[in-house]
Order: C-alpha cells, then sequence, then structure tokens
C-alpha cells in the first residue's frame, strides 16, 4: 500500500473514531493465466508446434481461482484493492472479466503472447514494481505448459519473500504467515509484506470458491481493464515441438476371485513388485 | 567447465531423487565431455555421491529457503555449462529462482536426458500429462529441473574430490515450524502409490487402504472429492489440481478415472483399477483391471501380497 492510500485511511479511521490493529487496506494482486478447461481434449496443430485450439473453453487457472477467492476474503477482512493481471493477448480478456464478475475491482492485461514464463515474470516484474501492492497472489502452476516458474521468477527478480505450494495464509499487520507443502509435510514461514505466493486449495477451500451471480457479471463490464504494451523481452526458452504420449495398451482384466493371478503378473510381467 | 547438480538431503541423508540428480548430471557431462559438480550441504556420505557420478562435491551450509539457495548455487555457477536439480518441492522453487538471478534458460518437469546440447533440448511433461513438449534451452546457462523417478538411476562413478566452502544466501524469511510426517512415504517421490475414491464409502474404511501401502511400502493417495469432504487430508490429493504422481505402480480404488484425475497419475508405469463398475473410464487408462467390490478385493490382495513378500 502506498503512504497516501495508507494516511488517507488513517485520517478516515480517525474521524470514525476507530483505528483497527491491522493492516487497514490491502493492494492485493492476482495473477491469472488463461487455459483449457481441465475436461479439454488436448490436440495439437497438424505440424505439431501449437495446442489445436479448436473445440477448447478457456478458464481462470484452477490454481489462480483459489488466489481470487483468498484475496477476496482478505478484502472482506481489511478493506483493499483487488487487481487481476493477465500477460497474454486480446483472447483472454474474457477470463480477466471472469475474474471481474467473481470480486477482481481492476483487470490489467499486458498485451504480449506469453512464450515463456520469463517473459512473463519480467512483464509482471515491470508492473509490480511501478505499483505498491501488499501481496501478490500466483497460483503454483498453469495447468497448461505446467511452468510452475513464473511466481518464484519474480519474487527472485523483486528480492521479495515467496511460499511456493502455498496452503495458508494469515496476515496480521504488516506480517503474513504462510504455510507451504513441502515433501512429506508443511513448513510455516513467517515474512513481512510485500510478499508472493503460489498457492494452491488449502489458502481456501474448495466450497469458498465463488461462482459469478447476475450482479457481478454485470458489474464486471463496467470495471476498467488497462490495456499495457509490453516492454518486450527476450525469451529464454522456444518451443520446439509437441507431441501425445504413447497410447497405453489394451488393459488386462482378472477375475475378482484371482488376486493372486495379479500379484505374479504384477511381479513377472510388470516387474513393478 | 562443469555441470552443477544440487544435491537435497533429508534428515541428514541423501534423498534418492538426489541419487537421480546426480546420476543424470553424470550422463549430461558426458555428452559435454565435462565433470560434475555436487553441491551439497550434507557434511558426510560423499561416497555415495561418487558413485553416481560426481567428480567433485562442494560442501557448503545452505540457506533454508529455495530463494537462498538459488542465491548460493548461482555463485557457483559463473562458468557451468549447465545445472540439474530434482523437481521436489524445495527443487521446484530453486530452479526457476536461479534461472532468474543468473540468467538461465529453465526447463522444468523435464522428463528426458538431453536430446542434443547445443542448444540444449529436452522433452518436458505438457497439459498434465496430455502433451510431451520438446524445447530449446537458449539461455546462456540451461537449467533442467526432471520430474523425480522419471530419468532412472545408472551408476557411472566420479573421481573424488571435496571442497567446504561458505557461500552468502538471503532467506527473506523465517522458517517457524516444519512437520513431517513421520513413517510415511512421502507422495511425490513414491514408487508405489495406493490411492482411493468416494467408491470407499466413508473415512473408517481407509484402513485396509493403508494395510496395502503397508505391505507394498507404498504412500497412500486420494482422489479429489475424497479430500474436499475431508475423509482424507488435502495433501493426498491426487491428479491435475494436486499433486502429481509418476510412481513404478499406482493402484486406484473406487476412484472412476475422470479426466482430472487421470491428467495427475497417467505418468504411472504401471496402473492397477480395482472398481465394482466394468464401465468405469479408468479401466481405460489401467494396464490391470479387477471388476469387483473393494471391500472384497482389497484384504483378500493384502493377504496375497504378504505371502508373495514371505516366499521371495
Ligand atoms: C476444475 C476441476 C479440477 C479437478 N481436479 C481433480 C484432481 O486433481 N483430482 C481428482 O481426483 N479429481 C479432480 N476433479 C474431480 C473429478 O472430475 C471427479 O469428480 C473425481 O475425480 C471423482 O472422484 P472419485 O472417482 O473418487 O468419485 P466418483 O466419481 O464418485 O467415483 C467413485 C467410483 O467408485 C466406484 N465404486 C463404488 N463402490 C465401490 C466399491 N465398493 N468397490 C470398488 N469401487 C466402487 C464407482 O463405480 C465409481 O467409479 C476435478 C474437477 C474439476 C471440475
Ligand atoms: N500469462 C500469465 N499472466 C498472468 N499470470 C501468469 C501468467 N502465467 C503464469 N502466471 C501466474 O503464475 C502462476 C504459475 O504459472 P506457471 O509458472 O506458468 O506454471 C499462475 O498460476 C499465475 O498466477
Amino acid at each position: 500500500m502506498n503512504t497516501r492510500t495508507k494516511f488517507l485511511w488513517i485520517y478516515y479511521a480517525c474521524i470514525v473514531n476507530y483505528i483497527p490493529n491491522h493492516i487497514p487496506f490491502m493492494n492485493i494482486l492476482v495473477c491469472i493465466s488463461h487455459v483449457p478447461d481441465t475436461t479439454a481434449k488436448i490436440n495439437f496443430t497438424a505440424d505439431g508446434k501449437t495446442l489445436d485450439p479448436n473445440g477448447i473453453q478457456f478458464v481462470i487457472n484452477p490454481y489462480d481461482e483459489f488466489g481470487l477467492t483468498k484475496a477476496l476474503h482478505l478484502k472482506e477482512a481489511y478493506g483493499g484493492t483487488i487487481t487481476v493481471i493477465n500477460v497474454g493477448l486480446a483472447e483472454t480478456e474474457p477470463t480477466l472479466r471472469k475474474a471481474l464478475a467473481i470480486g477482481g475491482d481492476k483487470a490489467v492485461r499486458i498485451n504480449v503472447n506469453p512464450e515463456d514464463a520469463i517473459t512473463v515474470a519480467k512483464e509482471l516484474k515491470s508492473h509490480i514494481e511501478t505499483n505498491s501492492y501488499d501481496l501478490i497472489i500466483c497460483g503454483q502452476e498453469s495447468i497448461d505448459y505446467n511452468g510452475q516458474q513464473v511466481p518464484a521468477m519474480i519474487a527472485a527478480m523483486l528480492k521479495l519473500p515467496f511460499a511456493n505450494a502455498c496452503v495458508g495464509l494469515t496476515i496480521n499487520n504488516e506480517t503474513a504467515v504462510a504455510t507451504s507443502e513441502i515433501d512429506g509435510g508443511h513448513a510455516t514461514f513467517q515474512a513481512q509484506l510485500p510478499m508472493i505466493i503460489g498457492g494452491k486449495k488449502g489458502i481456501v477451500e474448495e466450497k469458498d470458491l465463488r461462482i459469478p451471480n447476475m450482479r457481478g457479471i454485470m458489474s464486471a463490464r463496467t470495471k476498467p481493464l488497462e490495456l499495457l504494451e509490453p516492454s518486450v523481452h527476450d525469451g529464454a526458452t522456444k518451443s520446439l515441438n509437441f507431441e501425445k504420449p504413447a497410447p497405453k495398451p489394451a488393459v488386462k482384466m482378472i477375475d475378482a476371485a484371482n488376486v493372486d493371478e495379479l500379484v505374479r503378473l504384477l511381479h513377472e510381467e510388470a516387474k513393478a513388485i | 567447465m562443469s555441470v552443477i547438480v544440487f544435491v537435497e538431503d533429508w534428515n541428514g541423508s541423501f534423498k534418492k531423487a538426489s541419487f537421480e540428480a546426480t546420476s543424470y548430471a553424470k550422463r549430461w557431462a558426458k555428452m559435454l565431455d565435462t565433470q560434475v559438480i555436487a553441491v551439497t550441504g550434507n557434511s558426510t556420505s560423499y561416497p555415495e555421491l561418487h558413485a553416481y557420478g560426481a567428480d567433485y562435491i562442494i560442501q557448503t551450509p545452505l540457506a533454508k529457503t529455495g530463494m537462498g539457495i538459488a542465491e548460493q548455487l548461482g555463485q557457483l555457477c559463473t562458468d557451468a555449462q549447465g545445472v540439474v536439480i530434482a523437481g521436489t518441492a524445495l527443487g521446484k522453487t530453486i530452479g526457476p529462482a536461479l534461472a532468474a538471478l543468473y540468467n538461465g534458460s529453465l526447463s522444468t518437469n523435464t522428463i528426458s536426458l538431453p536430446l542434443s546440447t547445443n542448444p540444449t533440448e529436452v522433452k518436458r511433461g505438457s497439459f498434465s500429462s496430455k502433451g510431451i513438449e520438446t524445447i530449446a534451452l537458449n539461455g546462456n546457462l540451461p537449467i533442467i529441473s526432471f520430474v523425480p523417478n522419471s530419468i532412472g538411476i545408472l551408476e557411472i562413478s566420479g573421481n573424488g574430490e571435496t571442497d567446504s566452502q561458505e557461500i552468502a544466501g538471503n532467506d527473506l524469511m523465517e522458517i517457524t515450524e516444519v512437520n513431517i510426517a513421520s513413517g510415511k512415504v512421502a507422495l511425490p517421490e513414491a514408487e508405489a502409490v495406493v490411492s482411493a475414491g468416494r467408491g470407499l464409502k466413508g473415512p473408517e474404511n481407509w484402513g485396509m487402504i493403508e494395510e496395502l501401502a503397508d505391505v507394498l511400502g507404498a504412500a497412500t493417495a486420494c482422489s479429489k472429492p475424497v479430500s474436499d469432504i475431508g475423509w482424507r487430508p488435502h495433501s493426498e490429493h491426487v491428479g491435475q489440481t494436486g499433486i502429481q504422481v509418476n510412481p513404478n505402480l499406482y493402484i486406484a480404488i473406487g476412484i472412476s478415472g475422470a479426466i482430472q484425475h487421470l491428467a495427475g497419475v497417467s505418468a504411472s508405469k504401471t496402473i492397477v483399477v480395482v472398481n465394482t463398475d466394468a464401465e468405469a473410464p479408468f479401466f481405460k487408462a489401467a494396464d490391470y483391471g479387477i471388476v469387483g467390490d473393494a471391500f472384497e478385493v482389497i484384504p483378500k490382495l493384502v493377504d496375497a501380497l504378504r505371502a508373495f513378500k514371505t516366499a521371495s
């Protein structure tokens, strides 16, 4: 939060004779990637160069939906503004509008094809540097290219604390307590805001997710969607080709009364035990 | 000139994924005709690292977070030709942080050795295992983060030098608590996984699932609704929006095989499905299937496996 908004808020709080003992106003950025719906059948173009978008419905990345809901919860508790941002071409605007319909206050689109993670991260970094966010919420992973790269890259470039695979987050004054999944367990971190998280289910629960209602959809149409031109960076990786995994051989069915046969096959044929 | 490998340790001993990483680095280094430098916070067990390919070991007190470790690693990479990191929870922060700090080009979710070295090209899983992408790493420091258990281990021993150094790295935040479920196999690295879904009817029925996992030395997992209802912890949820696994053996019990579930488990080498419904979509993705009631089949399977283990 910038000093001026903070000052105005404290001033306001004094007038109403109430000074809350937590951050009174949070400026939150939610980074949204635009991905094929989870039920999509994935096909590639005949030359194998890209995804064939025919018949695919694009949605808010599921991890980012948890992040957006977390932002709504924080705003409801402390007040604040939620900005949703995407680095992408015009086709991603319906996804940003949906994020506004769910409860984002304003949207930003940086107009460049998100060809590799470092390109996306550099664009987001430039935006974050020129705005003062208290919290930057990303998802752990985009379910399209499964990069798991963008949030850690932004955090490294901006030297901000970063909690990956974040399944719990509480904010108290300027301090955040974040819980991350680690291999075989959990770790809890304490950090000063601003910080970045790569969130997943757990920062809010499945049942907390919100479906846009009619009022949300109507108001989303008039909420600001700012278009920014990219600063254009060189990427570091180049996608060459996509193929589909080899199809599985037909399943071998085994009689329910004969589990010994399964054990034999697992040992002798599959060498799995 | 070298290939650098980050060797993660786990309660004082090395993770299997660390040996896989060292072995990966050795095979890459051979293609480049160079040596492997292993970087570790551990101060014992060097012979093991040499056996899997480390030529030179740098031991340093490590920072506590992925961010801090990335900063440390980068300082050792000034003339490295490549970096290898296992895609563990920690590795997933180190890779991108290193790439961002030191101008690297990173492939995450990698499932192959380098196909070529100039430029470095590898295959990686994308679209939640529905696609395999080949990418070229064009930056000056290629970094490969691979899916544990997807490459395998080859023992090619390295030379045997070690060195201790102090390298600076900032954590930017404080770790206040670490909880590791003791005695349980960690899911992302497990070689066998026993997973159950809504077909089990209630949390009280997981005893036989744990027994089966126990006999196999497997980790336990579940479908998403099972963790959403609270029958099992979220950390067991596998699939497109949960943990992605690729064990040698995945046994799915009372799981229908929805596309989102398959997306996170279909990379498993052998899949066994037990379901009462012969039409359950999971059978199409399985290697072995049993149409039957889990409450009858699983106890029998536990007995059969126990008998097999005692006999062998
Ligand atoms: C955005 C999104 C993301 C999702 N991500 C994931 C994900 O990551 N992972 C995931 O798992 N799901 C995910 N899902 C949910 C997914 O679509 C399915 O709803 C879910 O996988 C079904 O779980 P299930 O198979 O346990 O339950 P069900 O579909 O209810 O299947 C239960 C199965 O048990 C069988 N059965 C019943 N009784 C017995 C018995 N006695 N013995 C043996 N078999 C029996 C039934 O025949 C049936 O096939 C996602 C959904 C969405 C919309
Ligand atoms: N093009 C993008 N625009 C905005 N945010 C993105 C974009 N790509 C990735 N992100 C964010 O970074 C997270 C991890 O993405 P990835 O590194 O692509 O797996 C996502 O969940 C988003 O929060």
